[in-house]
């Protein structure tokens, strides 16, 4: 029987946002179906995201969702697990969102290791502005505001939040969806703060500015391109240039969370007060 | 009776917070702020609340109304440089309609300017420091007593209104200490946000149809909407370019604008008979009701009047006090700001001088005094 997808979107708010050849509504489905597949309650579950493309998400889904300001989606978001730290918080964002402007939330939540999924849309360009350079756009690719091709450097998103403290790092495509599901269901049953760097295509501002002739194209080569972690890891330096690992990059069970830190001292807390009692 | 207690005032707001009732405080370490989250990182644990330092302040005012959005009444205190980075985030709180209350303890500035030192000058800020029209209500204790019983109000007035509130008041009344009581659990009103009735699936977030203060749903409780920065309609999704925009910013500022008579609150000190009135707030205000009794000493007639709200500013009893005084001082810790709401409102028909002062010192009541004389 064909996947219902119908029963966590909200009714009515269909079309969405994403030009024809984005490959925004490939990640969309699958977090639908994590989520089905996890059994998980709809009111238990927070989604919220920032400012772009990939941070109008959650308005299309029937979840407690917050769109936020740019970039801040996770301190909003960390605010709201604290609060309620048995529920479930989504964050979804993009590489401008998580990497640029909001850069200094997305370590420091890795660093605190709280127990919040960022779902990292990378895209590399800021699509909903029409195509200015990201910190994840390639070195040499044309955008509007590096119209001579970028001198910058890009962010390596997974290696970034493992080095920031993050327990589950993870990089998947929309090529590879189902292996996608896998991975988004890794991280939301890890403990601590997990993220999975999405690669997704913008056709329409980045990919034709950049010899990319169709979205077929740019899936392809994201199929080319990222080679599961555990053959790519196997192969001579020689064959990886230009090629990147995905798949599950780095998992550490077992590291303290943020939140059973905090409630683990309120408890701690309460006990002392009770022995003086 | 109450607790008597010895405190500072950054303490007193920290306390008056308890007893409104918050359970959330997301800050970031800024002097001469700190000791309201450095208070609070003690007690909110002890009481299953939530402390959080934050990264910085743009993530404090954020976590804070994550916080709100999950049931919590969530405080954030901050100074100058850390007021300006939580604009973006409180105007979000503002079209959001998510209540929470910020602390501005004021220091001199722009810029890092005089961390250490009062100031006043950012009084226009938290009218305007946010884009965009925005609704705001500000609050201006001069007293350590009164930074208690104005942040139980702050509480109270966000919930009610769901909308943020500022607290504004001065490096000097933040670290000043004084006797104070702390009235026991029930004496002052805690006004709890108004949730939804209706079954989830008939709820409209922001449903004006039955007032202008929609009944809040928190999120985990069933009722699952969607909350956004953008303008938007009565379920809460985006709208564009639509006579809904302009009806429903107009109501925003509406909730406040029509409740003026009960969010407006002020000290009039022998203003009976006054034929020179000083309008001052904060540290000032203190100083100024020194001045007034040092006049009144010497047979002027003078008297103060003294906003505990800001904003929205006092516009009709500044206006009746206009029309029967001979002149008003006003004093503040900046180079001129308040005044022009003093001058708007008091149209030319009495005479008006202020007393300026950025020099990390609070002005004297000698300085007020002879401008009342001048004034005269």
């Amino acid at each position: 029987m064909a996947f219902d997808y119908d029963q966590y979107i909200r009714a009515g708010k269909l079309p969405h946002i994403w030009c024809p050849g984005c490959t925004y509504g490939i990640v969309f489905k699958s977090i639908l179906r994590v989520v089905d597949t996890l059994k998980l309650n709809r009111d238990d579950i927070a989604m919220v995201s920032g400012i772009g493309c990939a941070s109008r998400l959650p308005g299309y889904v029937d979840f407690n969702t917050l769109h936020t300001a740019h970039g801040r989606a996770l301190p909003f978001a960390t605010g709201l697990k604290m609060a309620k730290p048995d529920k479930h918080v989504l964050v979804v964002s993009g590489d401008g969102d998580a990497t640029a402007i909001g850069g200094n939330h997305f370590i420091h939540a890795c660093r605190r290791n709280i127990d919040i999924t960022v779902l990292v849309f990378n895209n590399f360009i800021y699509g909903m502005t029409g195509g200015q350079y990201s910190p994840t756009t390639p070195s040499g690719h044309l955008a509007t505001t590096m119209p001579y091709g970028n001198i910058d450097t890009s962010f390596n998103i997974p290696e970034l939040a493992k080095g920031a403290g993050a327990s589950f790092v993870a990089r998947g495509t929309a090529y590879h969806a189902a292996g996608l599901d896998k991975l988004i269901i890794e991280a939301m049953q890890h403990k601590g703060l997990s993220v999975v760097e999405i690669i997704n295509a913008c056709p329409t501002t980045h990919g034709r500015r950049n010899k990319f002739k169709s979205p077929t194209d740019m899936l392809l080569w994201m199929k080319d391109t990222y080679i599961p972690a555990v053959a790519f890891d196997k192969l001579p330096p020689e064959k990886t240039a230009g090629k990147f690992p995905m798949g599950v990059l780095f998992k550490k069970e077992g590291l303290p969370e943020y939140c059973e830190n905090y409630y683990g001292l309120v408890e701690r807390l309460k006990k002392q007060r009770e022995g003086r009692a | 009776m109450g607790k008597i207690k010895l405190l500072q005032g950054n303490e007193a707001c920290a306390e008056g917070a308890l007893y409104a009732g918050c359970t959330f405080f997301g800050g970031y370490p800024i002097t001469p702020s700190t000791e309201v989250a450095e208070y609070l990182a003690r007690r909110l644990p002890q009481i299953g609340g939530v402390f959080l330092q934050m990264e910085d302040e743009i993530a404090a005012m954020a976590a804070v109304i994550g916080g709100s959005l999950a049931g919590c009444k969530a405080l954030t205190a901050t100074s100058g440089p850390g007021f300006s980075l939580k604009q973006e985030n409180m105007g979000f709180a503002m079209l959001t309609e998510i209540p929470c209350v910020i602390v501005n303890v004021m220091r001199g500035g722009p810029s890092t300017g005089v961390p250490t030192g009062p100031g006043q000058s950012d009084i226009m800020q938290c009218k305007w420091g946010t884009h965009g029209d925005h609704p705001v209500i500000c609050l201006t204790p001069a007293y350590v007593q009164e930074i208690f019983s104005e942040t139980v109000r702050a509480f109270n007035l966000s919930e009610k209104y769901r909308t943020p509130v500022i607290i504004a008041f001065d490096e000097i009344v933040g670290h000043m200490r004084e006797r104070i009581e702390i009235p026991d659990a029930g004496v002052l009103e805690i006004v709890n946000r108004v949730k939804p009735t209706c079954p989830p699936s008939e709820y409209l977030p922001y449903d004006d149809s039955k007032g202008d203060v929609p009944p809040m749903a928190n999120f985990f409780e069933g009722y699952r909407y969607h909350v956004t920065g953008l303008n938007h309609g009565t379920d809460g999704f985006p709208v564009n370019a639509s006579p809904r925009i302009h009806t429903d910013e107009l109501r925003l500022l509406r909730k406040v604008e029509a409740n003026r008579a009960e969010i407006i609150k002020f000290e009039e000190y022998m203003l009976d008979d006054a034929e020179v009135a000083i309008f001052a707030y904060g540290v000032s205000g203190r100083s100024a009701k020194t001045a007034v009794e040092m006049a009144r000493a010497e047979g002027i007639k003078a008297g103060l009047f003294r906003p505990l709200t800001i904003w929205p500013f006092p516009d009709e009893q500044v206006a009746e006090l206009a029309g029967r005084v001979k002149g008003i001082v006003v004093p503040e810790l900046s180079l001129g700001q308040i005044i022009f709401e003093v001058e708007r409102c008091a149209k030319g028909r009495c005479k008006l001088e202020g007393i300026y002062r950025v020099d990390g010192d609070p002005i004297n009541p000698a300085q007020i005094l002879a401008k009342v004389k001048e004034v005269k």
